[in-house]
């Protein structure tokens, strides 16, 4: 026990006079957030579009003046004739142009059908879909006022709620997928180099030739990582629930329980790396490509897996972050607890169990 | 016997480190491994420290066997790498305290052993170890190798790249503490250390050129050996391995080392000889050969 106790003092002594790794360790979750939370966003506000009104009536007026009213908009150019069209949109800064046809109101009244055509700038296919999703709800609630009190026959009318985000608000995706990152970055790629490190610096041979076991060496790496990635996620949770205002609909507890267990297996997934890797450089490069990006772009934090590729859909289902997107998702947005998640919990208790399996026969006690 | 050593060969893929090497160190003694860079050391410490396997041959340290209980070698020598191992980043205290620890000892425990080194690096104990100098760095080192009071010491090529005076204290040092009983197999490309030890094992490519003591190393030389000296070294090194009778040559500090096929050269014939090629204030002395002759003779083989 004192060995332990010796063994994880001296990690600590290198994490904290290491400049670089604690501003890994502490700067970059804080910075992730942050930047995932206010910078980047799926939500449009206060887009630039331009309109070319032909009909110049009542109603165009209203329409115009509803969407200049929303603050997803701002009509900044009011165009004369079509040519003009392609010219706004080559300068960049308008997304769309609303385009209203000849007589629309009277159309409305006389042929019981007006057109309105929305031009969007799709260089952003993301962007383009939902301007004109925004714009086409502005425009279904003016035909619903304009048919108010009138009576019209068979009609459907699509009552769609947005369940356990009403807002649509992209911080709700962003907290457990950034979580997940962080956690992933700060217990894989850290425990890595650090094991990597004694090996190149030499010192990897004077600690096999001492009574310390493998598994002790192991544990006393791995403990202080544990110690500060719950710091960091207990920082992300305060940060998201204080700052985003995200809620944590479930059990806190449970919450902490299972980020433990997303740690440990990112932790030995550290080691296996590091069982792998010679140098610290390798281990870094291992950790960037090897998880990072897989965690990233495969576990459906920013890119939904039902959209992927059947193959790639069948890769991240070995990413472990998947699972742990999954729970987090579910404890906070959703508040269900072990029974609902309990296929999720397992998967990742089975991989931190094969990837220490693994790791173990791998661990080499000598230096070839 | 504390280290034994029957038959071991190394190979890394295509190139052999060790051939068939072969050599007992009694217990207490101070026995030297002298070889340049490249000769095979550090794969023979790394085997007897049971970092490496080797692929023949039987190995054992206090009795223990380097393969099958590897465990209990790891427990009780003590192993200072050639290349200076310690925590960079930690103070000299720090490092000593650490190392104390994992052997389930303390510094205080044990601090008779390592004080006659400690005290000269005690008033940098808040220093990092990675701004000692050299010399400093090396007696960290050999602290650290001692804290738990090994029964073995390993130390590989501990004086490289240290200054002469902190080397001749390193020497004095391994010296008290073999009159402590303990056993140290040391390494050293340095063979002007190889006359402190008590027995030497002369070692190139891999394979024992001879073990013996060193005196009786430097007894066996088999010729005659001189000094020659001249006004112009590199004119003098030239002519000489031109000369007829020239058995070999090697400069030697101010010197030329010189042996002759002969049994007795002829100084004079060999003097006239080197006046004509235009070299003046030539001596020509006999001299006693040194562990470096010696080991220079016997890689001529």
């Amino acid at each position: 026990m004192k060995k332990f106790i010796g063994f994880v003092k001296k990690e600590f002594f290198h994490i904290y006079r290491d400049k670089r790794s604690l501003f890994i360790l502490f700067g970059m979750p804080i910075a992730q957030i942050l930047l995932f939370g206010f910078a980047i966003t799926n939500e449009i506000n206060h887009v630039d579009i331009a309109i070319l009104d032909q009909s110049n009536d009542v109603t165009t007026k209203e329409i115009i003046n509803n969407i200049a009213a929303s603050k997803h908009f701002n009509i900044v150019d009011v165009l004369q004739d079509e040519t003009a069209i392609e010219t706004v949109f080559k300068k960049g800064k308008i997304k769309a142009v609303l385009q209203f046809e000849n007589m629309f109101a009277k159309n409305i009244t006389k042929e019981a059908q007006a057109n309105v055509q929305i031009l969007t700038d799709a260089t952003d296919p993301n962007m383009a879909n939902t301007i004109s999703n925004y714009i086409t709800s502005i425009l279904k609630k003016q035909q619903q006022d304009i048919n108010n009190g009138a009576f019209t026959p068979y009609q459907i009318i699509p009552q769609s709620r947005m369940v356990y985000n009403a807002e649509l608000k992209s911080v709700y995706m962003f907290v457990p997928g950034v979580m997940t990152v962080i956690l992933m970055l700060v217990s894989a790629m850290m425990t890595s180099i650090s094991i990597t490190r004694e090996k190149e610096q030499g010192t990897m041979e004077i600690l096999l030739v001492s009574p310390l076991k493998p598994y002790q060496v192991i544990a006393g790496k791995v403990f202080p990582y544990i110690f500060l990635s719950v710091i960091n996620a207990m920082a992300i949770v305060l940060l998201s629930i204080f700052v985003f205002k995200v809620p944590v609909n479930g059990s806190l507890f449970f919450l902490a329980l299972e980020s433990v267990l997303f740690i440990i297996t990112s932790l030995v997934l550290g080691i296996l790396i590091s069982t792998i890797a010679a140098t610290q450089q390798t281990a870094m490069m291992i950790s960037l490509m090897g998880l990072m990006l897989p965690t990233i772009l495969l576990s459906g934090f920013i890119f939904p897996i039902s959209s992927m590729p059947l193959p790639l859909q069948a890769i991240s289902n070995i990413i472990p972050a998947k699972w742990f997107i999954v729970i987090v998702k579910g404890i906070m947005l959703k508040g269900i607890g072990l029974g609902f998640l309990l296929k999720e919990t397992l998967i990742l208790l089975a991989m931190t169990l094969i990837y220490l399996g693994i790791s173990v026969k791998k661990y080499k006690i000598r230096l070839e | 016997m504390e280290i034994t050593v029957a038959n071991i060969s190394k190979s890394y893929n295509t190139v052999t480190a060790l051939k068939d090497i072969s050599f007992g160190v009694e217990t207490g003694e101070l026995f030297g491994l002298i070889g340049p860079d490249g000769a095979g050391k550090t794969t023979l410490f790394r085997i007897l420290t049971t970092l490496l396997t080797p692929d023949n041959g039987v190995a054992t340290v206090s009795g223990f066997d380097v393969v099958t209980n590897y465990k209990a070698i790891r427990n009780s020598v003590g192993y200072m790498p050639g290349r200076f191992s310690l925590y960079q980043d930690l103070t000299v205290e720090e490092n000593l305290n650490f190392f104390a620890t994992i052997f389930g000892t303390t510094i205080d425990a044990n601090y008779d052993l390592v004080k006659d080194i400690y005290v000269q690096i005690e008033p940098f104990k808040n220093r990092r170890a990675g701004k000692l100098s050299g010399g400093m760095k090396q007696k960290l080192a050999l602290s650290c190798a001692l804290i738990h009071k090994p029964k073995v010491l390993f130390l590989d090529e501990p004086t490289t790249g240290v200054d002469p005076v902190s080397r001749k204290e390193f020497w004095d040092m391994l010296k008290r503490l073999q009159n402590k009983g303990m056993t140290i197999l040391v390494s050293t490309p340095y063979m002007d250390e190889a006359a402190l030890c008590d027995r030497i094992a002369l070692i190139q490519d891999g394979r024992i050129l001879e073990i013996n003591t060193p005196k009786a190393i430097t007894e066996h030389f088999p010729k005659p050996l001189y000094n020659i000296r001249a006004n112009n070294m590199y004119l003098l090194i030239t002519s000489l391995q031109k000369y007829q009778h020239t058995h070999s040559v090697f400069p030697f500090g101010e010197y030329v080392h010189y042996t002759d096929k002969r049994n007795t050269p002829d100084k004079t014939a060999l003097s006239q000889y080197l006046k004509h090629l235009g070299l003046t204030e030539i001596t020509i002395e006999k001299t006693k050969p040194t562990i470096e002759d010696s080991f220079m003779e016997l890689a001529k083989k």
